[in-house]
């Protein structure tokens, strides 16, 4: 026993200091970059992390910039865990984003309780479609899913683009549509931003954490993922899983669009998703895929995101610095391995 | 030449080594003996400075030397060939050696590495094509590169950690002649080994390990096989006990059934061609053949890895051809396969999450919401038993030897009372203790009624359990025997493809 609770302190300590010096060291490049480009990166990190941490609005704007890339990352980590690289996030969430559209300008009618779910269920039905095709073609052995799904992407936000331009835009607008009628919007919370995507999201985090962790589907998921060849000789359906759990991955990311529509902009427009298909990528990877990883890494990502745009503000810093920054976490990231791995030898 | 002082090293709850001395002159081939976990590997891999001793002294011709890294183990001239073989598929030979010379310019003089290549090979016979792709050549070719590689790197004290355990009876006497040759030139070899008669055929002095000690050394002449045993094991071996075959009743419907039976190979892999074979509940059929003849794409046809291009399969006489490995598993088929890392193991999942992979159906509860850990470790403790293994419930496969995995796969697969088994080289790497455990176990399973594919290169082991047997080679069945009506020799004919006269074909 004591030997078990050995390992859990070291995977903690390992997980903790993994993460405190990923932020730390990408916080200095950032630092860097800010002072060579002119400006105090002591008072730019202060402006950061007072406004968002340090103020109940600023805070808010965080975790609304969080739900959608937590949903995404959680789209990403799923057919990771079956050794299946989704970057079809982008491409899932658009075309989740416009079934729900579909469904809430067919139905204004309904109630609220009604319209909500269908419109959730047809977003998921909507990426599930989407993710469909990569997986099927992955398990047929026909193309490798990776290139399949970044493909996919760029039709996916053409086809939404043609749905809008051509059907759905509304009288004043050629790029949106009309704002959706009140029963199709996600309530909101505590008169902030907040909308009940956050929960969705959550509740994903935690089935997801469950699953992997308790079930049956989730041990053999960890065992293809650990070794294809050896899941398939031991019996495990290895074509199903591939095919399904992409389709999952998928059904997710088109409810981070149904979120996206109905929580946060309220209409369907042609730059819905924000990049947060290929952000969710980043924090699955980022997070190794791990639940609580997940969770942290992508309100780290949601603080950078929320402290650029007010630093676009206060000291005109461009946007491609917060780039910038973003592009150092995943360099630190990518070097992580040899780091750590040097260390334990 | 090399002396080991007071060695030891201890992993969390395991003392590997204990205060280890040992001694390696130069001109000598060193056995190193000793049972799975003894510690032999642990204390080379200290050597080559994979790990580091927690106490204890490394001299070097008697002046003390630390080694912190395989990069200062080659600067004090040691050299190690791992188990795993560690060469790019994709570089040629002479790539793989180039990578490894410690005065590699940055332009790569190649006329001059494949000139040395060819000078060292043909010193030592170890004759390998420097411009053939690594992917393209056999295990033991592989292995002579490795050999190579060291000694165009000036190594000259030679690791060689199970190098027999991959290879066939004429490779692994060609390997022993290069060691004879090398001892000659005054060369160090530790040869780790498991098996008595690598130690008689090729070493000249002997160390044995046990429970991470050196029980004894002595010299090849003052050795014996009852006294080696003795200092490996405590106990006295059990013995292993096969009762008088009654013969496979031919009456009862055959258990697998293979008529005309073709695939395609994949890459490099071999085709089946025209494979027609019957195994019956209650025998050991073995098969016999020289490693990539067709063995491993028999096992995966058979468990439905790999469609057959032609023919039919049935079990327990139904038609079965294109059923998946589900279908098979459910049935009772149990798999052992080649090689246990890649192909029956997931590396970072413990071992007992490892035991519930091919019946997670048996052991959910709550419809599939959650794992019943205590029946799949009640299952598995049972099987362990019977074989008399020992198995950590709890080590991750990533971090346990060819042996302690081997033995993880066998438990495995003999829980749930399988109906067919298919082993393939059931007893490679196990140490003589565990080898007795998992043929006994195959021989229990034929006494209930199980039928038994085993497929192995070691012809002893064939003639001792086989009531049948079956040679491969080149994807066809070149002969069937009854082990009682042929010999040794004219099996390894047939493996090696040389028409015997009087073949019976079956």
């Amino acid at each position: 026993m004591p030997q078990i609770a050995n390992t859990y302190r070291k995977i903690l300590n390992n997980v903790v200091v993994r993460y405190l010096l990923l932020i730390l060291l990408a916080l200095f490049l950032f630092g860097l970059i800010v002072t060579i480009y002119g400006k105090d990166p002591f008072q730019a990190l202060k402006d950061m992390f007072s406004f968002t941490l340090g103020s109940a609005y600023g805070f808010s704007e965080v975790i609304v910039t969080m739900i959608p890339i937590l949903i995404t990352a959680l789209a990403v980590a799923i057919p990771w865990r079956v050794g299946l690289i989704n970057i079809g996030g982008e491409g899932q969430l658009y075309i989740g984003a416009a079934f729900a559209t579909w469904g809430a300008l067919t139905f204004p009618n309904l109630p609220a309780w009604i319209l909500l779910p269908l419109m959730m269920l047809l977003g998921m039905l909507g990426g599930a479609l989407w993710a469909f095709i990569p997986g099927y073609l992955k398990a047929i052995g026909l193309v490798n899913e990776t290139i399949v799904t970044l493909l996919l992407n760029s039709v996916g936000i053409l086809v939404v683009g043609f749905l809008i331009f051509s059907f759905w835009h509304s009288v004043t607008d050629t790029n949106m549509t009309v704002i959706f009628v009140p029963a199709a919007l996600l309530p909101t919370f505590f008169g902030t931003r907040i909308h009940l995507g956050l929960v969705i999201g959550l509740v994903l985090l935690a089935l997801y954490w469950f699953v992997m962790k308790y079930t049956r589907w989730g041990l053999e998921m960890r065992a293809i993922g650990g070794n294809p060849q050896a899941a398939r000789r031991n019996g495990i359906p290895f074509k199903g899983y591939l095919i399904i759990v992409m389709c999952i991955g998928g059904a997710i990311a088109g409810l981070a669009g149904m979120v996206m529509v109905s929580g946060f902009h309220h209409r369907l427009l042609y730059n819905v998703s924000q990049n947060a298909g290929f952000v969710g990528f980043l924090i699955s990877w980022l997070a190794g895929a791990q639940p609580i990883g997940i969770l942290v890494m992508s309100f780290v990502v949601a603080i950078i995101f929320t402290g650029g745009t007010l630093l676009q503000l206060t000291i005109a810093l461009p946007y491609a610095v917060i780039n910038i920054l973003l592009a150092f976490t995943l360099f630190v990231v990518l070097s992580r391995q040899a780091f750590f791995e040097r260390k334990k030898a | 030449m090399i002396a080991l002082r007071g060695i030891t090293k201890s992993f969390p709850g395991v003392i590997a080594n204990d205060r280890v001395d040992l001694d390696i002159y130069g001109g000598e081939v060193h056995a190193l003996l000793g049972e799975n976990g003894a510690g032999k590997s642990v204390l080379m891999k200290i050597l080559y400075g994979f790990y580091h001793a927690d106490a204890g002294q490394i001299l070097l011709n008697g002046v003390p030397i630390s080694i912190a890294s395989p990069h200062d183990a080659r600067n004090a001239r040691i050299g190690m060939v791992f188990q795993e073989l560690q060469l790019i598929p994709v570089f040629s030979v002479a790539e793989n050696i180039a990578l490894f010379l410690p005065d590699l310019k940055a332009v790569l003089n190649r006329k001059e590495i494949d000139r040395r290549i060819i000078e060292i090979s043909e010193r030592y016979n170890l004759k390998v094509d420097p411009h053939a792709l690594v992917s393209q050549i056999s295990i033991g070719e592989q292995q002579k590169v490795e050999i190579l590689k060291l000694l165009l790197s000036d190594a000259r004290l030679l690791i060689l950690d199970e190098p027999t355990r991959v290879l066939a009876p004429h490779e692994v006497e060609a390997l022993f002649r290069v060691l004879d040759n090398l001892r000659k030139d005054g060369y160090a070899i530790i040869l780790i080994t498991h098996k008595m008669k690598d130690v008689f055929e090729c070493a000249d002095r002997i160390s044995v390990m046990r429970r991470g000690r050196v029980a004894g050394t002595m010299l090849r002449a003052e050795a014996s096989e009852d006294k080696l045993v003795a200092l490996m094991f405590e106990k006295a071996l059990a013995e292993l006990k096969i009762n008088p075959k009654d013969g496979a009743d031919k009456a009862l419907e055959p258990l697998l059934e293979l008529r005309g039976v073709e695939t395609r190979g994949e890459g490099t892999g071999t085709s089946l061609k025209g494979i027609n074979l019957k195994i019956y509940p209650g025998e050991i059929m073995g098969v016999a053949g020289v490693s990539g003849n067709g063995q491993k794409e028999l096992c995966d046809v058979v468990l439905g890895m790999q469609l057959c291009t032609k023919g039919r399969k049935f079990l327990y006489g139904n038609d079965l051809t294109n059923h998946s490995i589900q279908t098979m598993r459910k049935n009772g088929v149990a798999f052992v396969p080649e090689n246990p890392l890649s192909m029956a193991a997931v590396p970072f999942m413990t071992v007992l999450e490892n035991m519930a992979l091919t019946n997670t159906r048996r052991y959910a509860r709550r419809g599939g919401f959650s794992m019943d850990w205590q029946a799949v470790k009640a299952a598995a403790e049972e099987t362990r038993k019977r074989l008399g293994f020992a198995v950590n419930w709890y080590a991750l496969p990533k971090s346990l030897s060819g042996g302690q995995l081997q033995r993880m796969v066998i438990v495995r697969e003999m829980t749930h009372a399988p109906r067919l088994i298919v082993a393939s080289y059931l007893t490679r790497g196990l140490d003589v203790q565990s080898t007795i455990g998992a043929r006994q176990v195959l021989v229990q399973a034929r006494e209930s009624g199980a039928g038994v594919m085993l497929i192995s290169e070691d012809l002893d082991e064939l003639f001792t359990l086989s009531d049948r047997l079956i040679v491969l080679y080149g994807g066809e069945i070149v002969g069937e025997f009854k082990p009682e009506e042929t010999d040794i020799y004219k099996v390894g004919h047939l493996m090696t493809g040389h028409e015997v006269q009087h073949a019976a074909n079956s």
